[in-house]
């Protein structure tokens, strides 16, 4: 297949029918996978993997923490993709997929944070610290809200598809300026993000390398929720779609069919 | 110029509510607009006036050429009759707002905070402001909502003196002002639900 | 352009324009202040920089709704949009005006707040300096956020809820120059990055402001 009929392919599933037969015949596989991952992947690190030789068990919150930021931040990525489609195509399942996204990103948010406070206190002796990272994800939270506020305030869903996606392109772009202004604002008491460097994974760099021990079982749960990332936005879009054909009934009913 | 429009369909919350609408609009002409309430009209106008886009269809001489009064006017209360008229002449690059007060008599109006004018004068005062707008096409929704009937005279005289020099009018009213021009009933054109079987595609 | 501009200038002049709300809004903040914290002045002076710059900002978040609600409710929105001027260069003048009627004089006034604070001396300068640069960036983002609420009842806590995270940067910029300033420390590097995201925001945000605009308009 050529790649220009690849990509026809892939439009089609912007048909909101062909995207609930397909998301519905594919959802049993990405929940079982992903909550497997997620098990397999958080026994592993709670009970087979040794303490910390500086941090002890509380090092074990990582399994959560870090596949949990890093979905934060990807959900945000996705949601800015499917608002340019929106915006450039204007496929409804995309902004709709945009909309069942944001509330999944808001709890990876919070799980960071929670998660973070409860790393950071015994580590650095305090639930909070204005460290840049950890004001990074308050503010993404922000962003977050005024997202989803924005959705829940407009009454007609192509306006709020429109007003919303302009509003991730801007809040996008003041998002990253926020990370940059943050980091300058305050150099911060967190550790560098060292799980995805290569460096890290061969233990080659430095002393806050995530060693290969932890690493792998990490690995399993950020795939698991990867794909747990995936069945929900595949189910909640399912959910918009459906929301959206009820209200187009009920004013095709009002209208007089 | 004509005003010309063709197999128009218009959108109001993503629903469509006017279908198949066609008809022109000639230099010297009024059309009336007519058709039951929650029917469009409004839509229609904002719709020619470019302030929404149509969901299918052609408008052809639109382009800046169109003066639109909707229901409300646009008026600041803290200014006076003059200031406002004079702040819509600048906007549009006209000049002389001497013909508008004369013609819908608000010369004794003219330093009156506009907050402090009756709702009939408001009125007045709105549809003055398409004069000095010096656009062709003026497209007006339900202007004579409170107006009494001297100034419906006069309103329609207005028209009448601006269908004299050439332009052009699309109205949307109830009341007959006894104006040279054709009535569009637009309830034919009302929307018909799409079958339910491309529904997906259509409303998705 | 001129026109809409006298037009929003004169409005906000004259009675219940609402010019002086922001000036009023950023005296109250900046006397209650010493309330809350105590009087000592070295601790005053060493948060006088940062709570200047957030009175400042609170002051130009209270103005925004009415930046085009009213022009919304009356109908002289649809009326602009009809009209000859693009709409990008009407927000363009709204947050002009805005900027005239509020941000200017907050930051006139600011030095007579900061005296009120024990702002230290070098600071002073580095205070008008920085507001002077960042109020324009506020009412040009505050005119975004506007234009995204604009047909919503009851969208002024939405409002504020939008503008807060998309005024971070600026914030943070802004009242390093003012603190680093109080200080005596340099202040080069926030000072360009404050006038970088200024000059950005309004070569590019208005054309946001505008597709909103048009959309809400609709």
């Amino acid at each position: 297949m050529s790649i220009a009929a690849k990509a026809n392919a892939l439009w089609e599933y912007a048909n909101p029918r062909k995207f609930l037969a397909t998301s519905e015949r594919v959802l049993p596989f990405f929940w079982i996978v992903s909550i497997t991952c997620i098990v397999v992947g958080l026994v592993w690190g709670f009970f087979f993997t040794p303490d910390d030789y500086k941090q002890g068990s509380t090092v074990k919150i990582i399994y959560l923490h870090v596949p949990a930021a890093l979905m934060a931040i990807n959900c945000w990525l996705m949601m800015l993709a499917t608002s340019l489609v929106w915006l450039v195509r204007r496929h409804h399942v995309s902004a709709l997929a945009a909309r069942a996204a944001a509330p999944i990103g808001i709890v990876m948010t919070l799980i960071a944070l929670l998660t973070g406070a409860i790393w950071g206190q015994p580590m650095w002796g305090t639930w909070w610290a204005w460290d840049p990272r950890l004001t990074s994800f308050l503010i993404l939270f922000l962003f977050y809200l005024g997202y989803v506020a924005l959705w829940e305030a407009i009454e007609d869903p192509d306006t709020a598809a429109d007003l919303t996606s302009v509003l991730c392109l801007v809040g996008s772009v003041f998002a990253i300026l926020s990370r940059y202004a943050v980091n300058f604002w305050n150099q911060g008491l967190h550790q560098g993000a060292s799980v995805m460097r290569a460096g890290a994974v061969t233990g080659a760099d430095t002393e806050e390398k995530v060693s290969n021990i932890f690493f792998y079982p990490l690995l399993i749960c950020i795939i698991g929720f990867v794909l747990l990332f995936i069945a929900l936005v595949l189910y909640r879009t399912g959910t918009e779609i459906r929301a959206r054909r009820i209200k187009a009934l009920l004013a095709r009913e009002r209208v007089g069919g | 110029m004509t005003l010309t429009v063709t197999d128009l369909s218009i959108t109001r919350g993503g629903i469509p509510v006017l279908e198949g609408l066609s008809f022109s609009l000639k230099a010297g002409k009024a059309l009336i607009l007519r058709g039951p309430n929650g029917i469009g009209k409004t839509t229609l106008l904002r719709t020619l006036a470019g302030l929404q886009p149509p969901l299918e269809g052609k408008i052809e001489g639109a382009e800046d050429r169109i003066a639109y009064a909707s229901h409300s006017d646009g008026l600041k209360p803290t200014l006076t009759v003059t200031e406002n008229l004079t702040f819509w002449a600048s906007v549009f690059g006209t000049n002389g707002i001497q013909t508008a007060l004369d013609t819908f008599d608000l010369n004794e109006l003219a330093d009156r905070h506009s907050g402090n004018l009756s709702a009939g004068q408001k009125r007045r005062l709105g549809l003055a402001r398409m004069l000095v707008t010096g656009r062709p096409i003026w497209m007006l929704d339900e202007p004579t909502v409170s107006l009494d009937k001297n100034a419906v005279q006069m309103f329609a005289d207005a028209v009448r003196a601006h269908l004299g020099q050439g332009g052009s009018a699309l109205i949307a009213t109830h009341i007959d002002l006894g104006l040279d021009g054709e009535v569009l009933d637009v309830g034919p054109n009302k929307a018909r639900p799409k079958p339910i079987d491309d529904f997906d595609g259509g409303f998705l | 352009m001129i026109a809409l501009l006298l037009r929003d200038l004169k409005l906000a002049f004259r009675a219940g324009g609402g010019f002086g709300l922001g000036l009023a809004f950023f005296l109250i903040v900046t006397v209650m202040i010493p309330f809350a914290v105590g009087p000592q002045s070295s601790l005053l002076s060493t948060i006088a920089p940062g709570v200047l710059w957030l009175g400042a900002l609170l002051a130009c978040l209270l103005s925004l709704d009415r930046l085009l609600a009213l022009d919304w409710e009356d109908g002289s929105l649809d009326l602009l949009a009809t009209a000859p001027l693009p709409l990008e260069s009407v927000v363009t003048i709204k947050a002009l005006a805005h900027w005239l009627t509020t941000g200017l004089p907050l930051v006139l006034a600011a030095p007579f707040f900061g005296v009120l604070l024990n702002l230290p001396v070098p600071g002073f300068f580095w205070l008008v300096i920085s507001l002077l640069i960042g109020t324009p960036a506020m009412s040009v983002i505050g005119t975004f956020g506007a234009a995204l609420t604009v047909g919503l009842k009851r969208g002024g806590l939405l409002l504020s809820l939008l503008v807060l995270p998309l005024y971070v940067p600026t914030l943070i910029f802004g009242a390093e120059v003012a603190r680093r300033g109080a200080t005596g420390m340099e202040v080069q590097t926030p000072l360009l990055m404050l006038a970088g995201i200024t000059a950005a925001t309004i070569a590019l945000l208005p054309f946001a402001s505008a597709t909103v605009l048009r959309i809400n308009l609709r």
